[in-house]
C-alpha cells in the first residue's frame, strides 16, 4: 500500500509524462570513431569516476532497499503463522492456510469485486468528462481565453487538496442533520437520507468525489494532447467547410486515441489497487457501508491496524500485489505492441 | 443569425460563436460547482453554532460569526504544534528527497556508467510490484523501531521511484558536451554535479520539489499507520482526529477546556486553516505543477 501510495503521488503515474526515452533504453555506444586518445581519456575518466557515481546513487538505491525491496521478502510473513515474539525469522510456517482462510469468506469476494468494479466507474468517468472538458476547453481558445484558464484552474484545485480535507468536504454535503444535501432534499420535500449507512448511494457518490479530485489532472494531460495536434489539419478542415464537430470526430479524437489507450491501459494495470483515503476517509470508515465501500486496501488496513490479524491482512496484501503485479505486466504488453517508445519497460 | 455567423466565421476567432456562449456557460456552471465544496466550508466555519444546528450548512453564513476561530486561537497549542510538526516533516522532507532523487537520477543518466541499465530497472520495478501494508508495518515498528519518531514521516517517502525516472530523464536531456567539459577541466563528478548539471535542471528540479513538498504536506497515511502521540501529529492527521472522533469532541484535547463548544463551525475553522496553504500555494505555484505533467513531456 505504500507503494499505491507512492504511485498515486501528486506525480502520478500518467501517460504523457512517460519519459521520452524508453526507461531501460539501450545506451547510445559512445562515439567509436573518435579519435583513440580521446576514447582513452575517456575510459580513464569513467573508470576514476565510477566509484564518486556509486556513492551518489547509494543514499537512494539504499533508501529503495530498506522501504521497498525488504517489504517484498517480507512477503513471506503470508505464509506464516505470524506471532509478535517469533517475529519474521521465527514464526511457524503454515503454507497457504491464510489464503485458504480468506478466500473461504464472502470478504475476499466482495473486496476483489468492489475494487475492480469501482476502479472501472472511476475510469470510465474520469475519461468521458476529462475529454469532453478538454475539448470544450480548446474550443473556447481565442477571445475571453482567461475564462478557459480560470475553468482549468479550478477544475485542478480539487487535485491538490488530502483526502481527509476532502472528508470534511464531503461532510458538509452529506451530514444527515445540517448537511447540504438532505437540506435541498427536504427543499423538494423528500426525507432526508442517513448517507453513512446507506450502501446504495455509495458507489455514485464515490465516483462524484473521484471525478471531482481527479478530472482536473487528466483535463490537463489532454489538453497537453490537443495542443500537440497539428494546426495544419484544422486548416485543411476549415478550408474544406467541416463543422466544429466533424473536425472534433474526425481529427481531435482519433489524434488523442493513441494517448486514451495508453492512459487507459495504465489505469487497468492499476485496477487491483484501490485509493485508500477516498474509501476509508470519504465514507467515515462507515462500517453500515462496507457492502459497496470495502476495497482491498481499506480491507488490509482494518485486520491489520483495527482487528490485529497479521494472517488475514497480509494474505489479501500478497494477492492484490500479485494480481496487480500480473495486470501491469500485461498493460505494459498491450502499450509496447502498439507503442514500444511509451511502454514503462 | 445563421448569415452573420457564417459571414464572420473567415474572420477568425474574434466573435464568440452562440455555441461558444453556451459552452461558456456550462463551464462556468461546472467551475463553480467544483468550488462548491470550498464555499461551504469556508462558509460554515463564519456561522453561528445555533446557525448551523438549526439551519445547516449553506453557502453564505446565515448567521455570521467568528466565534469558531476565537475558540481555536483561545487554545492554540495543538494547532501550532501540528503546524511545526507538517512544517518540519515538509521542509526535512522536501530537501532531502529532492537531494536523493536528484543524485539517483542524475547517476541513472549518465550514459556511460555501466550499470544504468540494471539500476533503473531496480527503480522501476518497486513501481510494478510490492510486499503490501503488513511487511512494511512490520518493518517500521518492530524492527527499525521508528513508531512515534519524526523520521517516520519522512523516510518511506524519501525516493518516489516515478519522479526518480523524470529526473533521470530530465538529465539525459541536458547537453552532453557541458557535462563533459566540466569532468575534462578537472572537475570531480560531485563537483559536476552540483555546479554544472543541478543549476541546469532547475526547472525541473523546482517541479519536483513542489510536487514533493504538497506530498509531505498532504501527508496522513504514515502519520494515521505510525504515529499516536500528539506532539508529533502533523496537521493533516490532527484533522483526520477531530473528524472521526465526531460523537466524542468532549474527549478530544482541543475541546477539552470545557463550556459550550461550537463544534461544527470549530470543525470547519480548522479545515480552512490547514486549506489555506495549499490554496495560497496552488494559486502562486500553479504553472510548475501544470508543467510537472507535462514534464517529459508529449514529443511530436
Amino acid at each position: 500500500m505504500l507503494e499505491s501510495n507512492a504511485r498515486h503521488g501528486p506525480a502520478g503515474a500518467t501517460a504523457v509524462e512517460v519519459t521520452a526515452e524508453p526507461v531501460l533504453a539501450d545506451d547510445a555506444a559512445p562515439a567509436e570513431s573518435s579519435p583513440r586518445r580521446a576514447v582513452r581519456a575517456r575510459r580513464r575518466g569513467s573508470r576514476g569516476s565510477g566509484v564518486s557515481l556509486w556513492l551518489m546513487a547509494l543514499p537512494g538505491l539504499a533508501l529503495l532497499f530498506v522501504f521497498a525491496y525488504i517489504p517484498m521478502a517480507g512477503i513471506v510473513i503470508a505464509f506464516q503463522s505470524y506471532s509478535a515474539v517469533g517475529g519474521v525469522f521465527a514464526s511457524p510456517w503454515v503454507g497457504l492456510q491464510n489464503f485458504a482462510y480468506l478466500f473461504s469468506t464472502s470478504d475476499a469476494w466482495r473486496i476483489t469485486f468492489n475494487t475492480v468494479f469501482m476502479n472501472s466507474l472511476f475510469i470510465a468517468a474520469n475519461l468521458v468528462l476529462a475529454l469532453t472538458i478538454a475539448i470544450v476547453l480548446n474550443e473556447l481558445r481565442g477571445r475571453w481565453a482567461w475564462l478557459s484558464k480560470f475553468y482549468q484552474s479550478v477544475l485542478f484545485l480539487p487535485h491538490f487538496f488530502s483526502y481527509v480535507i476532502v472528508a470534511y468536504f464531503a461532510l458538509a454535503f452529506l451530514d444527515p442533520q445540517t448537511g447540504l444535501l438532505n437540506k435541498v432534499l427536504g427543499f423538494f420535500g423528500a426525507a432526508p437520507v442517513e448517507w453513512y449507512s446507506t450502501p446504495g448511494a455509495w458507489p455514485v457518490i464515490l465516483t462524484v468525489v473521484s471525478v471531482w479530485k481527479g478530472v482536473g489532472f487528466w483535463v490537463i494531460v489532454y489538453t497537453a494532447g490537443i495542443l500537440a495536434i497539428s494546426p495544419e489539419l484544422y486548416e485543411a478542415a476549415e478550408v474544406d467547410r467541416a463543422s466544429k464537430w466533424q473536425q472534433v470526430r474526425h481529427i481531435t479524437l482519433p489524434s488523442l486515441t493513441p494517448l486514451v489507450i495508453l492512459n487507459v491501459l495504465l489505469s487497468v494495470g492499476g485496477i487491483f489497487r484501490a485509493d485508500f483515503g477516498l474509501f476509508y476517509l470519504v465514507t467515515n470508515n462507515s462500517a453500515t457501508i462496507y457492502s459497496t465501500t470495502d476495497v482491498i486496501d481499506t480491507y488490509v488496513f482494518r485486520s491489520l491496524v483495527n482487528l490485529g490479524d497479521i494472517g488475514m491482512s497480509s494474505a489479501a496484501g500478497v494477492y492484490q500485489s500479485i494480481v496487480g503485479f500480473v495486470l501491469i505486466l500485461i498493460a505494459n504488453w498491450l502499450v509496447r505492441r502498439r507503442h514500444a517508445d511509451q511502454a514503462l519497460f | 443569425m445563421s448569415t452573420t455567423v457564417a459571414t464572420r466565421q473567415p474572420h477568425g476567432r474574434r466573435a464568440l460563436t452562440p455555441m461558444q456562449l453556451l459552452l461558456h456557460f456550462a463551464m462556468l456552471l461546472c467551475a463553480l460547482s467544483f468550488l462548491m465544496p470550498l464555499f461551504l466550508v469556508v462558509s460554515a466555519s463564519f456561522t453561528s453554532e445555533k446557525a448551523i444546528s438549526s439551519n445547516g450548512y449553506s453557502l453564505f453564513p446565515s448567521k455570521f460569526s467568528v466565534a469558531a476561530y476565537r475558540y481555536v486561537i483561545s487554545d492554540p497549542s495543538q494547532l501550532i504544534q501540528s503546524y511545526g510538526v507538517s512544517i518540519l516533516v515538509t521542509f526535512v522532507g522536501t530537501v532531502l528527497s529532492v537531494l536523493v532523487m536528484a543524485l539517483l537520477g542524475y547517476v541513472l543518466s549518465r550514459r556511460n556508467f555501466k550499470a544504468r541499465r540494471a539500476l533503473s530497472f531496480y527503480v522501476l520495478f518497486t513501481m510494478l510490484f510490492g510486499g503490501g501494508l503488513v511487511p512494511s508495518y512490520i518493518l517500521m515498528t518492530k524492527y527499525l523501531h521508528l513508531q512515534n519518531t519524526i523520521w517516520a514521516l519522512i523516510l518511506p517517502n524519501l525516493v518516489i521511484p516515478w519522479n526518480v525516472l523524470l529526473l533521470r530523464t530530465f538529465f539525459s536531456q541536458l547537453p552532453e558536451g557541458v557535462l563533459d567539459a566540466a569532468r575534462i577541466d578537472g572537475a570531480g563528478e560531485w563537483r559536476t554535479f552540483f555546479r554544472i548539471a543541478l543549476p541546469m535542471a532547475t526547472p525541473a528540479i523546482a517541479t519536483i520539489g513542489m510536487f514533493t513538498m504538497l506530498m509531505y504536506w498532504n501527508d496522513w497515511w504514515l502519520g494515521l499507520l505510525y504515529i499516536d502521540n500528539p506532539a508529533l501529529s502533523p496537521v493533516q492527521l490532527w484533522l483526520y482526529h477531530i473528524l472521526s472522533s465526531i460523537d466524542s469532541v468532549s474527549q478530544n484535547p482541543i475541546f477539552a477546556s470545557g463550556g459550550a463548544v461550537p463544534v461544527q463551525s470549530v470543525r470547519m475553522a480548522v479545515a480552512v486553516l490547514a486549506i489555506g496553504p495549499i490554496v495560497a500555494a496552488f494559486v502562486f505555484f500553479q504553472k510548475y505543477f501544470v508543467r510537472g505533467i507535462t514534464l517529459g513531456g508529449i514529443r511530436e
